[in-house]
């Protein structure tokens, strides 16, 4: 006669299941309760919403114009941001790669630096960087710089980590200074990713730039903003149609790009 | 010389051009003259004030205090993720791609995440502040909406690169397009849905941390009031808070996606 395996308590009561889904269910009701969810009073007021969604249904087109300045501001912002962002960090990621310092130490406060860092929301960064520089495009520019500052260098890092040690081991061989080798043996291998990830982070950074202003960072937000506060839902619409516009051709043009490097 | 090679040539020449004129372009206009004056002085305050921390404010039970606000923060963007990630599922059956029916229904389906995404979030909090009233909830309602834009795309994504055969046997044996989803795609697919929306949380984390910059509850709302009346000791112990909860936010959902995957 065969016999039937026997199981674990745990595994016949599923214990491990059972344990996560109460865990969940008290973690969703604690959140409900602590956020004041009311669904009643959603459905009762969504009418609301879709009053501004009607109102938003019929654009202002003659905003267009006012829009279009703002609009190459916040693409310019993107450009210079993410630019100061790359430079920056590019030393940062060659000092945080294993295989280009050996020192742990080193590397291991700078990769701190750059996590702690990449904790900072956008908008966050903008309001601080308003009121260090004052309201403007510059105070954008600084957002964009230090948030792609974190992205890139881990990207970079990253990518530095994967490339092949033969050359690196040739060149040092050859007597070739620590700066020959960056140069002539890390940088070929990694150019094509890092403007990859430039360019992917340049997209990201447009989408970022298009929201910053709202807290007087420069851009499109700052109209954004002036036709939230106005309750002119007619131009809030124009703004959005304008930022969905150059956000698809950004990324569009930025996927053709990176499709033509590979 | 042949003409590939001369091409090759002159295109570099073409991107280099291209490339300065963008830049010159881009910096003339910036007009990046207009920094304050007093930038270097505030920015001496605010490392001050991160230094010198406002420890008074991480409790003091009006459930105004850092904690307080920052378990909002996490309710938020745990319950919005949650709701995001049943409401995207439509969304991404709509928008996977198969060889069976016709391309449009896909193309139109990834218009509209791509249109979700670019939807700002800041936006849609204030417009569900005007439903629902100023604080966590519309928070809550924004982040659940803004998600389905990034996990609609992440989820139809994982449908299109899933394996199929598993669907087609049971098809086969005579089961109905119902037990093909529950028996077959779900099970399949469950995991990746699961780390995926791990990973949309973490993002939301931040996101919820901003939207009471609006109005939309959380610890936005104390730290841009604190950067308005120049708090810096105030403003440093919410960053300090910030970075300790995403940290440790982003280091337990890293865990369990390694598991998961």
């Amino acid at each position: 006669m065969n016999e039937v395996p026997k199981r674990s308590f745990a595994q016949r009561f599923h214990l491990k299941l059972v344990v996560w889904s109460v865990l969940f269910i008290v973690l969703l009701c604690g959140s409900a309760a602590l956020t004041g969810v009311n669904w009643g009073e959603f459905f009762s007021n969504i009418g609301q919403f879709f009053s501004l969604i009607g109102k938003m249904a019929h654009p202002d087109w003659k905003y267009i114009q006012i829009v279009i300045q703002p609009v190459i501001q916040t693409l310019q912002m993107a450009i210079v941001g993410t630019t100061i962002g790359t430079l920056i960090a590019v030393p940062f990621s060659v000092v945080a790669a294993r295989n280009l310092v050996k020192n742990p130490v080193v590397r291991g406060i700078i990769r701190f630096i750059l996590n702690l860092v990449r904790t900072l929301p956008d908008l966050l960064l903008a309001a601080i960087m308003v009121a260090i520089v004052g309201i403007g495009p510059s105070a954008g520019v600084w957002t964009l710089a230090i948030f792609s500052f974190g992205m890139i260098s881990k990207l970079f890092y990253e990518s530095i980590e994967t490339i092949d040690d033969g050359q690196l081991e040739a060149l040092r061989a050859a007597g070739a200074n620590y700066f020959q080798i960056i140069v002539f043996a890390v940088l070929p291998q990694v150019i094509e990713n890092f403007i990859s990830y430039f360019l992917y982070t340049f997209e990201i950074n447009v989408r970022a730039s298009t929201v910053l202003g709202y807290l007087g960072a420069g851009g499109i937000g700052m109209l954004l903003q002036q036709s939230l506060d106005s309750f002119n839902y007619s131009q809030t619409a124009i703004i959005i149609l304008a930022t969905l516009i150059v956000v698809l051709i950004i990324d569009g043009l930025s996927n053709y790009l990176r499709e033509k490097l590979d | 010389m042949s003409k590939a090679s001369k091409n090759k040539k002159y295109g570099w020449i073409f991107w280099g051009i291209l490339i300065i004129a963008v830049y010159v372009w881009a910096i003339l206009g910036m007009n990046l003259s207009g920094i304050q004056s007093s930038a270097v002085q505030v920015t001496k305050s605010i490392f001050n004030g991160i230094c010198h921390p406002d420890w008074h404010y991480v409790y003091n039970g009006s459930g105004e205090d850092l904690v307080s606000l920052i378990i909002q923060t996490l309710a938020i963007a745990f319950l919005g993720t949650f709701v995001s990630a049943f409401l995207s599922v439509p969304f991404a059956f709509l928008a996977a791609r198969s060889s069976k029916h016709l391309q449009v229904r896909s193309k139109i389906g990834k218009f509209i995440l791509v249109f979700i995404r670019t939807f700002p979030e800041i936006v849609l909090a204030i417009m569900f502040i005007k439903a629902v009233g100023p604080g966590a909830f519309a928070g809550v309602l924004a982040v659940s909406i803004h998600s389905i834009g990034m996990l609609g795309k992440l989820f139809s994504e994982s449908l299109e690169n899933m394996d199929h055969g598993a669907e087609e046997a049971i098809l086969s044996v005579g089961g109905t397009k119902s037990d093909a989803l529950f028996l077959a795609t779900l099970p399949d697919i469950m995991p990746q849905f699961l780390s995926y929306t791990l990973y949309r949380f973490e993002i939301a984390v931040r996101s919820a941390s901003i939207l009471g910059m609006v109005g939309a509850g959380g610890i936005g709302t104390p730290l841009l009031f604190a950067i308005q009346t120049r708090t810096w000791s105030r403003v440093g112990i919410i960053l300090l808070g910030i970075v300790v909860t995403v940290t440790v936010i982003d280091w337990i959902s890293g865990t369990l996606r390694r598991k998961l995957g």
